[in-house]
């Protein structure tokens, strides 16, 4: 049975690390954004079955938010705007595809060969996922520097908040104040996030930082 | 205001009252109660000043009443964060209220919606949000690593209960967790490689909101990192965190210090010169030592007070003059003798000039590098000249000089400003010993 157990929570956590990687060279908006639904979809089930092996029922409250706010809400909302925008076309990288793969495997490795080094005295199954998480983590921001463009730019965001949900869960009996910690900030970024998409479509008709970048000129 | 005043006040009653027990969500000691009084006292200074201010703002049309009803109200929700990350005594807690406190000024400093400021405001949020990450991330390792010893649930997290199983921690992952909460909260700091967020914030949002970061939010992270620093230094077996912070107060100081020369905006200049200073301070709790934290603790409340003080000045400045381009302002003691002077004050007392407080302050770090770690001194005391330097330039230029711009006279408060600075010269002047040895209570228990 622990195997087993061990197997699957492994499994989703490495599958989350696979589509954080798969976000790296999605190339369109609309593609990028269904990638993360499925990022979340993952996420979903890999809290739920923490949850089940903890026997902790307050985890799948947070499998709920995960599923009904990451994997639902939020990529239908960013259709929405990306589609008022009219903006579902290619997005602009700052850094080619290859160069970012191969950045995202470094990153991998480097998360992979720092945590399994430290934690040695902590449980198997904790242990793995922390590596994972930190994996996750540092593919959702290296998606942020990589990207030009704000949409993506906050989906990279929240991939990194996937990343710190699943460390947190795999922490055994970490304290529902964390939890809800976790997901009250993932509701509070997407507020800004929604007002300053919002204020920026009033300003520039379009989301590419680039256009941002135009104003730096004169003050210093 | 009202509301500011009353906060004040029940601060300073934590010096009467006797301290309740440390639970697990709130404690109170003398460290946290330091920063309270300041926090609350500067808090409520700000919000004099920013009546005024704001009203400035709504005569001109630059924002309008709902703006202004919402800047209050995110601004009561700030120190409502700022002060519950300092009572808190549980981990968690103390990084949602540091949170809440950040997410908040982000939107404070987007509200003129121009496109600098949405710039702004955007680049503060994504860095913000990347050590909000890190911070986390950090604070779920510390939670891992007391597991095993603590045992699961609340009590893994409480700070009290941390400290005390501290010793028997698993060094090398304590380690890692304190790498990610440097580097989490030391973005909220303003350190060197993660500063960049920080000009822009101050430039681009309203001035009181400029003085409260500088002077406040630049804190509350610096109290997150202290904490953690001491949980470190109460286990033999993990790194020293003195270096890591040295080094990287070190950067800060000496990169800020030229960065002083190249600036256009006099918003910009300042914050650059809370870089520098906030170097100064992590430099200091990094070296350690009763003498060296006690100066590190004096030049953060002499920093605090004076930038803001600053800030008020600026504020009140690049409203009459309507910029905020240090070529455009000119002669200020000769048009405006009250800001104008009240700002030559302020920055001769935050570039060290005798006898304001930051001289002494300053004189404490450099003569405790000399008598810890000679080599270091150098530098430090190089950055600190250049700062100097910096400053006095744009001063005389800015204060002095040809006059320019707008005559026309202000309605200003001018009394937080004044405040400020004479508690800054008093103190440099003449430190009641209460205050010394509550002080130095206080450097002891930093380690």
């Amino acid at each position: 049975m622990n195997g087993f157990v061990f197997d699957i929570a492994h499994l989703l956590a490495g599958g989350l690390v696979l589509v954080s990687i798969m976000m790296l060279y999605q190339d369109r908006l609309y593609a990028l954004l269904n990638t993360f639904a499925l990022h979340a979809l993952i996420l979903t089930l890999s809290v739920a079955w923490q949850a089940y092996v903890q026997d902790a029922p307050h985890l799948y409250v947070t499998a709920a938010i995960a599923l009904v706010f990451k994997a639902i809400i939020i990529p239908v909302a960013l259709h929405r705007i990306i589609r008022q925008l009219g903006i579902h076309r290619e997005i602009e990288t700052a850094v080619g595809v290859g160069l970012t793969m191969l950045a995202g495997i470094g990153l991998v490795a480097l998360s992979m060969a720092v945590m399994l080094q430290v934690t040695s005295e902590i449980d198997p199954l904790a242990r793995e996922d922390l590596a994972f998480a930190l994996s996750v983590l540092l593919l959702g921001l290296l998606m942020m520097v990589t990207r030009r463009n704000a949409v993506s730019q906050v989906v990279g965001f929240m991939s990194l908040e996937n990343g710190l949900v699943l460390a947190a869960t795999g922490a055994k009996g970490m304290p529902l104040v964390v939890e809800i910690s976790v997901t009250f900030s993932i509701l509070v970024a997407f507020i800004v996030i929604g007002i300053f998409l919002f204020r920026i479509r009033e300003r520039f008709d379009t989301v590419d930082v680039e256009a941002l970048d135009e104003f730096q000129g004169d003050r210093r | 205001m009202a509301a500011g005043l009353l906060t004040l006040l029940a601060a300073l009653s934590l010096f009467v009252t006797s301290r309740p027990d440390p639970g697990t969500y709130f404690f109170i000691d003398d460290l946290n109660i330091a920063f309270i009084v300041l926090n609350t006292f500067v808090g409520f200074t700000t919000s004099v000043f920013s009546a005024s201010y704001i009203a400035h703002e709504l005569e001109t049309g630059r924002l309008n009443s709902a703006n202004i009803r919402f800047y209050h109200a995110m601004y009561q929700v700030m120190m409502f964060g700022m002060n519950l990350a300092f009572v808190s005594n549980n981990v968690g807690l103390m990084w949602v209220a540091v949170e809440l406190a950040t997410l908040t000024t982000v939107l404070m400093v987007g509200i003129y919606r121009t496109s600098e400021a949405l710039e702004a405001a955007w680049k503060y949020f994504i860095l913000g949000s990347v050590g909000i990450a890190f911070a986390l991330f950090g604070t779920i390792l510390v939670y891992m690593v007391a597991q095993p010893l603590i045992g699961e649930g609340q009590d893994a997290m409480v700070w009290t209960i941390l400290v005390e199983h501290a010793p028997d921690f698993d060094p090398a992952l304590l380690n890692v967790a304190f790498v990610f909460l440097l580097l989490g909260y030391g973005t909220k700091v303003g350190l060197a490689p993660l500063h960049a967020w920080l000009p822009d914030a101050h430039a681009e949002g309203p001035t009181p909101i400029s003085a409260v970061l500088s002077g406040l939010l630049l804190n509350v992270a610096l109290y997150a990192v202290l904490r953690f620093k001491i949980l470190l230094a109460a286990n033999p077996g993990a790194i020293a965190p003195g270096p890591l912070m040295m080094t990287m107060g070190l950067v800060s100081l000496i990169f800020a210090a030229f960065m002083l020369y190249g600036r256009r905006d006099i918003k910009r200049l300042f914050a650059y010169s809370s870089i520098e200073h906030m170097g100064i301070i992590v430099f200091a709790f990094g070296l350690g030592g009763p003498l060296a934290n006690f100066a590190g603790l004096l030049h953060m409340v002499m920093h605090s007070l004076t930038k803001s003080a600053i800030f008020f000045a600026v504020g009140h400045i690049s409203q009459v003059k309507g910029t905020q381009k240090l070529a455009e302002i000119r002669g200020l003691t000769v048009t405006h003798p009250g800001l104008g002077w009240g700002l030559v004050v302020g920055v001769a007392a935050i570039i060290g000039v005798p006898p304001f407080g930051i001289f002494m302050s300053e004189f404490l770090v450099v003569s405790s590098t000399f008598a810890l770690q000679p080599l270091l001194a150098v530098p430090l005391a190089f950055g600190l000249l250049v700062a100097f330097g910096a400053l006095l330039l744009r001063l005389t230029e800015v204060a002095f000089g040809e006059p320019m711009g707008s005559l026309a006279p202000v309605k200003a408060s001018y009394a937080p400003m004044f405040i400020h600075l004479a508690l800054v010269l008093t103190a440099g002047v003449y430190l009641p010993p209460p205050l010394v040895s509550w002080f130095q209570h206080i450097a002891i228990l930093l380690g």
